[in-house]
């Protein structure tokens, strides 16, 4: 019962703080006066501007915001691959050398998109520079790039200018990631989360044995971890690991830092077009699907592994740590892929197939409850498709806040839509046409299938957790997950970008009585349908192959 | 806009948000820790003396008949279909039946997530008890008063069941027979 009892008030705690930043978030991008902020950062923020070179004038276009995003994105990945390539001397406590060209591209890469896939064991690879200099700086810049996107697609479609690139990205650091990361660094420092630049600490054990401690500045890269969506553990076992989420208070407030900035993103929304009975509907939506997903898991994994009933009874606690307890891995399993954020504090790879099944069905859809800022981008773009499509059942022009739905619109949700699949799929089919050698399976049979789709949804998602007994460190996994991470993250965020801009130049149309009205529950019952079908159906039959016949097995 | 242009912005940015994210807020947080929990922001170490034996939150690898046993390690990633996962159950079962516990607790038999959980539930640190009070030759009674001292659970929002801390507990347990072997007659003498 106490799982359930602690599930609940995690997400009632989302539900009741999310209106408050989204308040603050709406402040910060509508640029509305903040008086207690604005005394402070508004000469720090506008001198920098000026140092960067930028008027922070609103760009013309989708083009004028996306070419300064492409180029200090691209930016950004130096200083991180340079330090992954060298690693220094300095700060390098333990003397690691530089990562292999694949593995270096790929984890630069994966954390300069927000997903954060590892593909190398963090605290035998890398040292506490390359931790902090490539790491935790690229965790808080694509996490802000994230939001900033969100947002400029949120204004666009609003009908207001789409904004600036870099005045968005400086300002989701200084009002948003940074206080919030520091607040939360704070507690997780309290609840006993290292925070040293001390090197790991090598002990002799009671018994005599060897042991390396792996402290470092753990708690601020936690923070930014979990409210950016990245997901990138310190150590390898992420947040299953006690110096990362060493109490079950501190888990139960890392799983609400991972909804906390997309609730709050979706009651944004609500806030800039004027109508938060829409933004409220949204809210329940995506938060119904996660109650789903969650009950699932947590049911699954509760109820345990049948396998093994002739030797134990409970829940499955293969891969789980004992003080968050089957049921709480469960939820933080389908709250992980639900927001994009993939860090994962027990062995997903363990757990039972209707957990797997829940966590695929979340990075398929991509909206369950949104990863940072391009998620509620997602939704949108389901809305439309949901406005469309009544429109046609019903015989009216489609409308969605007070603007036309018209074929552009149609062709580019379409395109956006369509982009996950081929980035997951492709490369699937690929690795698994090369046999389980390429693949490197751990785990034989339809969990095998598993694995490998895992690995590419989880890339294109934007989210970065895995089944991680998968030999994913090869060549093979590193370059063909590359291409998945850059085309999962660039590509939608492009043609998100056009299509707001889009949206944002259509004449504003005064609702008539023809108008379907989209903030009603019968318009977001047809969304979750239209989200379902479109969303999940394409991936059905990889589900069939994976976690479901799995579960057949297990059940048989 | 030139592209010379464009990208010197740019590495402008990238140099004002390196420095923003990497050094100016985590130099101050990191003092900032050294003054509010100086315990935790190290490694929650646990020193013997003036020797670090361990960290409270980090399990170590106890395979001595000595001292309490932590849960396995190795293979967290085996699925539940995974044949070899049902095979490494039996195997670690039919181990704690030779050692006496009939039947082991679920989490004795299961790989934790992280490898170094620090806890056994309560029933798997009691099945342990009677080998430990043999080995040792300390009455059972007096192991059991100890299981409290090391517990962690729900109300302190530490675990979501009463769970033990094996170090801690092992630690313990080595004090105790250092103190009973100074100040009370030889083992045998207390029967």
């Amino acid at each position: 019962m106490l799982p359930w009892l602690l599930a609940a008030v995690t997400l009632a705690a989302v539900v009741l703080t999310g209106p408050s930043l989204g308040r603050h978030l709406f402040e910060v991008f509508d640029d509305r006066p903040q008086p207690a902020w604005d005394r402070w950062l508004n000469p720090i923020e506008a001198a920098l501007l000026r140092w960067i070179g930028d008027a922070g004038r609103s760009a013309e276009s989708a083009s004028g915001y996306l070419a300064p995003l492409l180029i200090s994105n691209a930016l950004f990945a130096l200083p991180a691959l340079a330090l992954l390539l060298l690693q220094p001397h300095w700060l390098n406590p333990l003397g690691f050398g530089g990562l292999r060209w694949d593995l270096a591209l790929h984890t630069t890469i994966s954390f300069l998109t927000n997903i954060d896939q590892q593909h190398l064991i963090p605290e035998q690879s890398l040292g506490t520079l390359a931790q902090l200099g490539a790491m935790q700086f690229l965790m808080f810049v694509s996490a802000g790039t994230g939001l900033a996107v969100g947002f400029a697609v949120i204004r666009g479609f609003s009908g207001r200018p789409i904004g600036n690139f870099h005045r968005d990205l400086l300002h989701s650091l200084t009002r948003v990631l940074i206080p919030a990361s520091l607040l939360l660094a704070l507690f997780l420092l309290v609840c006993g989360v290292p925070m040293t630049l001390a090197p790991p600490l090598q002990i002799t054990t009671l018994e005599g044995g060897r042991q390396l401690l792996p402290r470092g500045p753990i708690a601020l890269f936690e923070a930014i971890k979990q409210l950016g969506e990245n997901g990138g553990g310190f150590v390898s076992a992420n947040s299953a690991h006690p110096y990362e989420n060493p109490t079950l208070l501190t888990n139960l407030v890392s799983t609400w830092a991972m909804l906390i900035i997309p609730a709050a993103t979706i009651d944004a929304f609500g806030r800039f077009v004027g109508n938060r009975r829409q933004s409220t509907l949204l809210l329940a939506l995506v938060f119904g699907l996660l109650l789903i997903g969650a009950a699932v898991a947590m049911g699954a994994e509760q109820a345990g592994n049948p396998v093994l009933e002739s030797w134990l009874s409970g829940g499955n606690l293969q891969g789980k740590e004992l003080r968050f307890g089957a049921g709480l891995t469960g939820l933080w399993a389908a709250v992980t892929t639900g927001t994009m954020t993939g860090a994962v504090n027990g062995a997903i790879d363990a757990a039972m197939p209707l957990t797997i099944l829940t966590t695929l069905f979340n990075l398929f859809l991509q909206v369950v409850v949104c990863g940072q800022g391009t998620g509620i981008a997602y939704l949108l773009v389901f809305v439309l498709l949901a406005v469309f499509l009544t429109g046609l059942m019903v015989g009216r022009t489609p409308e969605f806040l007070g603007r036309k739905v018209e074929k552009p619109q149609v062709v580019w949700a379409s395109l956006i839509l369509l982009i996950h699949p081929i980035f997951v799929l492709i490369p699937a089919a690929l690795t698994l046409a090369g046999g389980s050698d390429l693949a490197g399976n751990s785990n034989p049979g339809s969990h095998g299938i598993s694995q490998v789709v895992y690995e590419y949804a989880s890339a294109a998602a934007n989210n970065g957790s895995g089944l991680e007994g998968l030999g994913d460190g090869t060549p093979w996994w590193n370059l063909t997950t590359s291409v998945s991470l850059l085309g999962g993250r660039f590509l939608p965020i492009a043609a998100l970008l056009a299509l707001a801009d889009g949206f944002r130049r259509k004449p504003a149309l005064e609702p008539s009585p023809g108008t379907l009205r989209t903030d009603t529950g019968l318009f977001t019952g047809v969304t979750a349908v239209v989200l379902v079908i479109l969303g999940a159906l394409t991936f059905f039959p990889v589900l069939a192959l994976g976690p479901i016949a799995e579960a057949l097995t297990l059940a048989s | 806009m030139t592209i010379a242009a464009q990208l010197f912005r740019g590495l402008r940015l990238t140099l004002v948000l390196w420095l923003l994210t990497v050094v100016v807020i985590t130099l101050p947080l990191l003092g900032l820790a050294r003054l509010v929990a100086p315990d935790a922001a190290t490694g929650s170490l646990l020193r013997s003396g003036d020797r670090v034996v361990g960290s409270r939150l980090i399990a170590q690898d106890f395979s001595s008949a000595r001292y309490l046993q932590g849960r396995p390690a190795g293979a967290p990633n085996l699925a539940a279909s995974n044949p070899e996962l049902a095979t490494r159950v039996a195997a670690a079962a039919s181990r704690w039946q030779s050692a006496g516990v009939a039947q082991p607790a679920a989490d004795l038999l299961l790989d934790s997530g992280s490898g170094v959980d620090p806890h056994i539930s309560l029933e798997a640190a009691r099945q342990q008890l009677p080998r430990l009070a043999r080995e040792r030759q300390l009455p059972l009674a007096e192991l059991e008063r100890l299981i409290p001292q090391h517990q962690e659970g729900p109300l302190g929002l530490q675990a979501i069941e009463p769970v033990v801390n094996v170090l801690t507990f092992n630690l313990a347990l080595d004090q105790l027979a250092s103190s009973s072997t100074t100040q009370s007659p030889p083992v045998p003498a207390r029967r």
